[in-house]
């Protein structure tokens, strides 16, 4: 089964050089295990942009973004046999930030890929 | 939480952490099959006690004291027998009394022991069905029970089979080594063979109701993405990767809702699954980056892509196909790869010139019981309106398999024949 998990936070701050090394680490390890298909991070939103639809109207918006929303900053894709292995990755990966980044706060959302 | 998802996530936890603990008590015990009887008592253990408890907070570490301790026990037990034992028994005693820190875990570079393990897995002296249960349960932490309802056998005999490959392990002394020069090429096929031995037992059962057994595909992929991964220089490592992920970037679109078989040339291409022939075609580039174009994984991988990459089963290159058969034949001399080759040279020169290729190897001891032989034949006679000829082929092949999906699609087109030899 595959899965993506992805972490939106409204932390604005870059995560610790500590919780940097530790996830790469992580990541390492997932790849040599074959579980770890892909993964990104993603820049702040301030240098991307939101296209809407609100009230029937398209919009884009270029920033400003002044609202402390949460965001996503980043995503991985796995290859694994069942829901619990996700989970289990995404508690190992979460331990990591409450290690290494005690003040951040934020959720990694586990998610199947649809489809047969 | 029921007592099953309890299980289910203990279980989770535990395969996340299994490379890492068999790494580490095979090196600690120079015993890889003991190593992994030990890392499944730590399982146990964690059966056992984390349901009252709780997962804690470093799962790998309570774990690995968990495993470390028997480990010792074992080690102390010995002790009297062998001097070199209890060296390692102390260095273990002076290792358990300082405290893991959190991220030890991520730190261990397990690479060649895991290397290590998957050779002592593979090793050429035990029979091939027992080298693919055998590696299951060493590098995918499967147990007996998952290895036996993927092969749809008795857990018995599954049991049996690892047992008694750990006994010749053992009896043989080679519990634990690790090849070097020469011998480690010939390893190295012996354990690419066994990885592609269970990726093809789930892409293509030879037995029972599912054409598709994809838990096999997914394991022998994970396999062949460690060995990537351990053993990035070997060429061949990387063409039977490119292999798999190529083919099982179909996968989805190789049944129907009903479950039944559908040929390459009528399978829906927006099925195809693109991050895996992304992954496929970077493993490919890889293996050839490495000098390893000629290899006979890679060359198989070749021919996979040029289907990967054309658009619609129109635009598929059939003369480049049938170059690298013709290129893969002069490396593996097996009356099969002859077989498929007929297939590509008969889309590409013509059913006449491929039936051609094929009636020679109608003699074939090899082939004589292959359905495909038969099947192939009925295809090219079909081609050339040669109908009832075609229908005895497809019949005869139906017969053949022990695969029900595919009895059923020969037995399509067996009667598909017999309407066409029908005049209206």
């Amino acid at each position: 089964m595959r899965f993506m998990t992805f972490v939106t936070s409204a932390h604005s701050a870059s995560p610790t050089p500590e919780l940097i090394e530790a996830m790469h680490k992580l990541r390492d390890r997932e790849i040599k295990a074959g579980r770890m298909l892909d993964d990104g991070g993603l820049t702040p939103l301030a240098a991307g942009a939101q296209v809407r639809i609100a009230k029937g109207e398209l919009s884009v918006i270029d920033g400003p973004f002044v609202e402390a929303k949460e965001v996503v900053g980043g995503y991985a894709i796995f290859d694994l046999r069942n829901k619990e292995e996700a989970v289990a990755l995404a508690v190992e990966f979460m331990q990591l930030h409450k290690d290494f980044m005690p003040d951040w706060e934020g959720t990694c959302e586990v998610r199947a890929f649809a489809g047969p | 939480m029921t007592v099953a998802d309890a299980h289910r996530a203990i279980l989770a936890v535990w395969r996340i952490e299994q490379p890492r603990l068999i790494t580490r008590l095979a090196r600690m015990l120079r015993d890889a099959p003991l190593a992994e009887e030990l890392t499944q008592e730590a399982l146990l253990a964690a059966l056992e006690r984390w349901p009252d408890s709780g997962v804690p907070t470093a799962p790998g570490a309570w774990l690995m004291a968990t495993a470390r301790r028997r480990a010792l026990d074992h080690l102390r037990r010995r002790r009297m027998l062998q001097r070199k034992h209890a060296m390692v028994a102390q260095d273990m005693e002076a290792e358990q009394q300082t405290m893991p820190d959190l991220d030890s875990a991520l730190d261990d570079d397990i690479g060649d022991e895991l290397l290590r393990l998957i050779f002592t897995a593979c090793h050429p002296r035990l029979p091939r069905q027992a080298r693919a249960a055998l590696a299951l349960r060493m590098i995918c932490g499967l147990t007996t029970k998952e290895i036996a309802k993927a092969f749809l056998l008795p857990e018995a005999t599954i049991a049996q089979r690892i047992a008694r490959a750990k006994r010749t392990l053992a009896e043989s002394g080679l519990a634990y080594e690790t090849p070097r020069g020469k011998a480690l090429a010939e390893r190295l096929s012996s354990v690419l063979e066994v990885v592609y031995l269970i990726f093809n037992e789930g892409y293509a059962a030879t037995r029972g109701e599912d054409w598709l057994r994809p838990q096999l595909c997914s394991e022998a992929l994970r396999m062949g993405r460690v060995l990537t991964a351990v053993a990035p220089h070997e060429p061949e490592a990387h063409g039977l990767l490119a292999l798999m992920e190529l083919n099982a970037s179909r996968a989805a679109a190789r049944t129907d809702a009903e479950g039944e078989l559908v040929l390459l040339a009528d399978q829906n291409r927006a099925l195809w699954d693109q991050l895996q022939i992304r992954r496929g075609l970077q493993a490919l580039g890889r293996a050839r980056q490495l000098g390893g174009a000629r290899g006979s994984y890679a060359l198989q991988a070749a021919i996979v892509a040029c289907h990967a990459q054309a658009k619609t089963a129109a635009d598929t290159d059939w003369p480049g196909i049938a170059g690298l058969y013709a290129e893969l034949a002069a490396v593996v001399h097996s009356p099969v790869v002859a077989l498929n080759r007929a297939v590509a040279v008969g889309m590409a020169d013509g059913p006449d010139v491929g039936l051609a290729m094929v009636e020679e190897l109608m003699g074939e001891p090899a082939l004589k019981a292959y359905h495909l032989l038969p099947s192939v034949r009925g295809d090219l006679l079909q081609k050339l309106g040669r109908y009832n000829e075609a229908r005895a082929e497809f019949e005869a092949a139906a017969a053949l398999t022990g695969n029900h999906r595919e009895q059923n699609l020969l037995r399509r087109r067996a009667a598909q024949a017999a309407e066409a030899a029908t005049p209206p």
